[in-house]
């Protein structure tokens, strides 16, 4: 056991830590929200992908011949970390990176993977993930939407929903049902679907923030060429999975750096709140709560650096790689119920009044958090999934 | 970086796994909980013939020279089979103590006995008013033309009544900190004036003591260390056996799991084995998530306490606060999925159960060290 750093790992934290002091836009202003990127945030953070993709600093797990770096999982981490310290702003495009692009990489042919992932890690191609069907969340295979074969073309009809950033992708993960005749698993096809083609409709979906981050996305005989497939016709439910097992593992790294963030600022806000004429920072029931959410936070850090150790002996992580995302929903979740509590009354004010705390973003990322529970597989699901995969416990 | 353990500890595991479970059997824990010593003697001398009682010793002291990680490993073991007797109160207590504040002839003479499995130790510390900093170090020792006079009573010190020699921590003077005038002094069995008395206790495989001072007289070369300066060297043993309580804590904790989920696949309840059931699968996967989380902080700690990080202090506190909860939680629902099987003196549950408690209560519970953990972050 060894958590030091080779010297060439330090000399690669050393290069991180000053390209990022330089190239941080000044505009930049962190928020303390962990969530997905705003809309009018955008154009901002579609530049500063482009930033990291031309400087190398991200898609640094991929191979270089795909648009990669072709290094490890410990660059990935250490620059994560880095990216946690210095509240750099977050990825736009943070499907593709985190799901589409590795899945492309696992299962495409060569020419999918020189056609897409580099556009991916440089945000000229936004990707969304059309899994989620109105009948179809947790018991994902049961999924509808149809693809019928038209001879070189699938005729994919139905509707997908909770589906984030398809208002400004460009192209879709759609899992669609090619096979009704054998059970469920067994008949899904992974489709790489251009957003443009004609039939794709997009409406926003207006959520509990009030505002529109995800959408339902409607097909109405879209005409998708065979060469769209992914990992073989009805090979959908393993390829899919394969974007689960990444978003979970990849993005979790991400996710424990933007809880960092939203923790540093949180304790900010506390240090600057008074309760009852005292500070905050002197009430011992709130110094054990952020003591808990410190402890939380730190744990998912050492989880993670378990199993990118399996990863790099190459080996299978084990449990440590899925309780991360269930470790995090609870800390990220109570992180935001914290927040509510620090600004008392103040939380109840919304962006617009200059009452509001800080704009009132934590209002809104308190709102956002709800979400967490669900997106991405529920916690319940979660839990089946540990029990049947990891205990062993027998299947309904 | 490397977050995982090496092929020489994967197979201190393996020995230590198979050792505990040939010799430190259900059967012989109850043994042990029915009487005084909580060991025996032949069990005493294989644990020092497998050189498990001098594991983290110099070498020039009759021990291997390992470290916190090495012994991360042979506690969660150890931890697996509630395993009980004098090795944590002499290995990391007492003797830690010595190793951490002794000279040198105080070194060789003790723990070369202890890696020998030819004396026992215990550190008597905490006091009536159970805490855990200095503060709490009331229990006067006097200085004396010939060394020092003992006055005060110990409270929940661990096997103190099979302790060759106590380390006994006292305050020699009043200073302009708690943590100053503390004293480290090694009072032999048998002293005159000096009363150890076994007190019933829920867990029985940890055998607490009071331990009473009255006119108790050392000579001066008792004392360990500098003279009302033992306290970054008691810092440094409750650090160091705290990390590697958690250790046992998480051994525990996986060893409940298993059985749990062992026992959720083979029980029938309305046709199917329990574990079918969401009911049991998601309790069993929080169960799951706390073990390992527990792992992970644990594991942690012990890298920062061999390397001895800046942050080990951060380390230890946050390891106990999550581990003392996640144990405590890991237990409970042990005993819920089992059923009423599970609150039979029969089943090995409660023995879990209880170690999860007394463990909570040692070195701080997790209300404690979370208020640690936010002073060390300058909250």
């Amino acid at each position: 056991m060894d958590l030091s750093l080779t010297p060439e790992q330090e000399a690669f934290r050393a290069t991180v830590r000053s390209w990022l002091k330089t190239n941080i836009p000044r505009e930049w202003k962190p928020t303390g929200s962990s969530e997905l990127p705003r809309a009018e945030q955008y154009e901002f953070l579609r530049r500063w992908q482009r930033t990291l993709f031309d400087a190398g600093f991200i898609g640094l797990t991929w191979p270089k011949e795909y648009g990669g770096a072709g290094l490890t999982f410990m660059e990935e981490l250490i620059l994560q970390q880095e990216m946690a310290l210095a509240k750099a702003p977050p990825i736009l495009n943070v499907l593709g990176v985190g799901m589409g692009g590795p899945t492309i990489i696992a299962w495409g042919n060569e020419e999918q993977k020189k056609r897409y992932p580099a556009k991916i890690l440089s945000c000229e191609e936004i990707w969304c993930q059309g899994y989620s069907e109105p009948n179809s969340g947790s018991d994902l295979a049961s999924l509808q939407t149809r693809a019928v074969k038209d001879g070189e073309h699938w005729v994919i009809n139905g509707q997908k929903v909770w589906t984030s950033f398809a208002h400004v992708a460009d192209y879709m993960m759609l899992l669609a049902r090619t096979d009704p005749s054998v059970p469920k698993h067994k008949g899904i096809t992974y489709f790489l679907l251009d957003m443009k083609l004609p039939g794709v409709t997009v409406k926003p979906l207006r959520q509990i923030t009030g505002e529109a981050e995800f959408n339902e996305v409607f097909f109405d005989n879209v005409r998708v060429h065979e060469s769209q497939v992914l990992g073989g016709v009805n090979n959908g439910w393993a390829v899919g999975l394969t974007t689960l097992m990444y978003e979970r593992l990849t993005l979790g790294f991400g996710l424990q750096m933007r809880l960092r963030i939203a923790l540093d600022s949180l304790i900010d806000l506390t240090k600057r709140m008074e309760k009852s004429g005292r500070a905050l920072t002197k009430d011992p029931v709130m110094r054990q709560k952020l003591a808990q959410l410190w402890i939380d936070t730190e744990c998912l850090k050492y989880t993670g650096a378990r199993a990118i150790t399996k990863l790099l002996r190459g080996e299978m992580p084990g449990p440590e790689a899925s309780t991360g995302k269930m470790a995090w929903v609870d800390t990220h979740q109570r992180l935001q119920e914290l927040a509510m509590e620090i600004e008392g009354p103040y939380s109840q004010l919304w962006k617009g009044s200059e009452w509001a705390v800080e704009g009132g973003v934590w209002s809104q990322s308190f709102l956002r958090s709800r979400a967490n529970s669900i997106e991405g597989g529920t916690t319940e699901i979660q839990k089946n999934i540990i029990a049947e995969r990891l205990l062993g416990l027998p299947k309904d | 970086m490397d977050f995982g353990f090496s092929q020489e500890q994967e197979l201190l595991r393996a020995t230590a796994r198979k050792f505990l479970e040939n010799e430190c059997t259900s059967g012989f824990v109850r043994a042990r909980m029915e009487e005084p010593a909580g060991v025996t003697v032949e069990f005493w001398a294989k644990l020092a013939e497998q050189g498990w009682l001098g594991l983290i010793y110099p070498e020039e002291h009759g021990g291997s020279g390992l470290g916190f990680v090495d012994l991360t490993v042979l506690m969660e073991e150890m931890g697996r089979v509630v395993m009980p007797g004098p090795f944590f109160s002499t290995v990391l207590l007492g003797g830690l103590a010595i190793r951490e504040a002794g000279s040198a002839a105080q070194k060789k003479e003790w723990l070369t006995r202890i890696a020998s499995g030819k004396a026992k130790t215990a550190l008597a510390w905490t006091e009536p008013s159970a805490r855990w900093d200095a503060a709490g170090v009331t229990c006067a020792a006097r200085e004396s033309k010939d060394g020092f006079v003992l006055n005060g009573t110990k409270l929940f010190v661990l096997d103190a009544h099979l302790a060759d020699v106590l380390v006994v921590v006292a305050r020699t003077s009043e200073g302009r900190t708690p943590e100053e005038g503390t004293s480290l002094l090694l009072v032999p069995k048998g002293t005159r004036g000096v009363e150890v008395k076994l007190l019933p206790t829920m867990d029985q495989t940890r055998k607490l003591c009071e331990v009473s001072f009255k006119d108790a007289a050392v000579p001066a070369d008792a004392l360990m260390g500098a003279k009302g300066g033992a306290w970054p060297a008691l810092s440094r043993v409750v650090e160091r056996a705290t990390v590697a309580l958690c250790a046992e804590m998480c051994g525990g904790a996986q060893r409940v799991l298993d059985m749990t989920t062992d026992y959720a696949k083979i029980r029938i309840a309305f046709g199917k084995p329990i574990g079918t059931y969401q009911g049991v699968k998601h309790k069993a996967a929080d169960m799951l998530v706390d073990v390992e989380n527990a792992k992970s902080l644990t594991y942690y700690a012990a890298w920062a306490v061999d390397e001895n990080a800046p942050e080990a202090a951060l380390a230890a506190s946050m390891a106990k606060a999550y581990v003392t909860d996640a144990y405590r939680k890991v237990a409970g629902a042990g005993i819920q999925l089992h059923g009423g099987i599970g609150f039979t003196w029969e089943h090995d549950l409660h023995l879990y159960f209880k170690r999860a408690k007394s463990s909570e209560f040692t070195f701080g519970d997790a209300t404690y060290h979370r208020e640690r953990v936010a002073q060390l972050i300058n909250l």
